[in-house]
């Protein structure tokens, strides 16, 4: 190092300029967590089993699956496509709307400024539970009660929504400005008539981009939850995979992908106009 | 009504109600309603014409059978979940790394300041990034162990490859973002284009960038538990085997070792995070 506080008053300033360590300032800590770094990369490489042989294999059945995606076929299976297609497609729209309708009443009941106290607590539950089981794993214990088929998916996926509109609805709804409300309030109106005149003008373009983004979110997913068993094109695609039919499955992922892109720019165009 | 009611330009007649809307957009509001109610009353039909009721009514039935094999948790099977949580977070981990690694050119080609070519280059890097972005970890997972058979570096290679299109988004937003007089001062004094980067833009994306890679691998810990559900390694693989075998209470065990997991590595996440910002 070229400059220390005794150099400064002699006026010999350093030549070259360097840039300050940024975000981790302390000199210990700069050393130290790389190192930890380096010795954890070392244990997690260790504990990879890598096998030649088996990964030779893999790239020629890659060529064989890009090959697939670039001449995919859409017709040999193009029954069991289209059944996997309306499965996701219906049960995604139905998931969001059971989904957005019953978060409604809880995404209320979770705002702190609106409910007492057990209320929220009680939504604020249903809403952790929601968010921290995955999709998969609700999937796999209503295939179990519920049996094969979309019917499973559907109940998955409007629970899955549940969790996400509701905390988001919620969090807005606590956002909203506080004078409509107490201007609402002064004119004596009750709860319903404070959440129809001056909470819901405030949250309703947020609650329709909401639904369109979780609408979006849930045939993601319905893609997935197939796999499992609860219907929709991920069960399809599984099928294809499991049988090396690359050629269909290339075919199925490109679906996905169009209606996915379709629903991103759909959703983004239709949020833009209503708000 | 008095004499004061009725300017020149103005209306004679006022409604006696206020009404929110005006009665067109009453009418399409109210048609827009009527739609998605017919559509959503088809697609239920559409969707439920092969659903067995036998079953749906019997679900209470099965919920409580469920429920009952799975308590209480197995603890003795908790030393055997070590290794595979262990698994679970090395994919996390070093799928996060991989995924970052592979984002940042990615993300510095889509980025409307930094990208060589808006007209050639910046379509390929957004399609890449919302390509990687509309599939789901758990059918790269699938591929990838079509591909290169069972196993972590299936799993691993899964979430970076998901991990492109989230770290790639948030990080080329973040690098249009940037205040472009700092670029223009570092460009002043003559510097190259790395050059450029590094000292203009490098600095201003950082915490945005370990932010983004903290949240990137709070998600991933998620994503990872399940991935072993198609042979990826992990946890899941004992999930499926527990599941499989009808072992209830070694599930509700797993259950509880993901649900720890999820909720420390949250934590570990939104703290880190906070430093940062």
């Amino acid at each position: 190092m070229t400059s220390s506080p005794g150099s400064c008053s002699s006026h010999t300033y350093p030549r070259h300029w360097r840039r300050p360590p940024q975000l981790i300032t302390t000199r210990r800590w700069r050393l130290a967590i790389p190192l930890l770094a380096l010795a954890y990369l070392i244990l997690a490489l260790g504990s990879l089993e890598v096998e030649g042989a088996r990964l030779m294999e893999g790239l020629s059945r890659g060529a064989r699956f890009v090959q697939g995606f670039l001449q995919p076929d859409f017709t040999s299976r193009w029954h069991d496509i289209r059944q996997g297609l309306i499965e996701s497609l219906t049960m995604t729209l139905t998931a969001t709307v059971v989904g957005v309708l019953v978060s409604i009443p809880i995404g209320v009941g979770a705002a702190r400024n609106l409910s007492p106290r057990p209320v929220y607590m009680v939504c604020r539950s249903v809403v952790a539970i929601s968010r921290s089981l995955q999709e998969i794993i609700i999937a796999i214990f209503l295939v179990a009660m519920f049996g094969f088929g979309p019917f499973a998916g559907f109940l998955t996926l409007a629970f899955a929504s549940i969790g996400f509109v509701a905390k988001l609805l919620a969090d807005d709804i606590e956002e909203a400005s506080a004078s409509q409300i107490e201007a609402i309030r002064a004119t004596g109106a009750s709860g319903l008539q404070l959440i129809h005149y001056a909470i819901q003008p405030q949250v309703m373009p947020r609650l329709i981009g909401l639904s369109l983004y979780r609408l979006d979110i849930n045939f993601r997913e319905s893609a997935v939850i197939g796999i499992v068993g609860a219907g929709g094109i991920g069960a399809t695609l599984n099928t294809a995979i499991d049988r090396y039919e690359y050629d269909s499955a290339g075919a199925i992922l490109l679906i996905v992908i169009a209606i996915v892109m379709f629903a991103e720019y759909g959703s983004s165009y239709l949020r833009k106009t209503l708000q | 009504m008095s004499a004061l009611d009725s300017r020149p330009g103005e209306p004679a007649h006022y409604s006696q109600v206020w009404c929110f809307r005006t009665p067109r957009a009453r009418l399409a509001l109210w048609g827009g309603w009527v739609a998605l109610v017919a559509l959503f009353v088809w697609c239920w039909q559409v969707m439920n014409a092969n659903t067995l009721w036998v079953f749906v009514a019997d679900a209470p039935d099965q919920a409580v059978d469920i429920g009952s094999r799975m308590f209480p948790p197995d603890p003795t099977y908790l030393p055997e979940l070590l290794l595979p949580l262990w698994d679970t977070l090395n994919i996390a981990t070093l799928g996060t790394l991989g995924g970052i690694i592979l984002a940042i050119p990615v993300a510095f080609l889509a980025a409307g300041n930094t990208t060589p070519s808006t007209l050639l280059v910046r379509p390929v890097a957004l399609f890449i990034i919302v390509s990687s972005r509309s599939i789901n970890s758990l059918i790269w997972a699938l591929l990838l162990v079509a591909l290169i058979g069972p196993g972590l570096l299936a799993g691993i290679v899964a979430i970076a490859l998901r991990s492109i299109g989230f770290v790639g988004k948030l990080l080329y937003e973040a690098i249009e973002e940037t205040d472009g007089r700092q670029v223009e001062a570092v460009t002043a004094t003559g510097a190259g284009r790395a050059q450029v980067i590094h000292y203009g833009i490098v600095p201003q994306v950082l915490p945005a960038f370990w932010g983004i890679a903290m949240f990137r691998w709070d998600i991933n810990i998620r994503e990872s538990t399940i991935l072993g559900l198609v042979g990826a390694g992990g946890i899941g693989m004992k999930l499926q085997s527990s599941i499989d075998t009808l072992a209830w209470s070694q599930v509700a065990t797993i259950l509880i070792v993901i649900l720890a997991t999820v909720v420390v590595s949250e934590a570990l996440s939104a703290r880190v995070r906070r430093a940062l910002i």
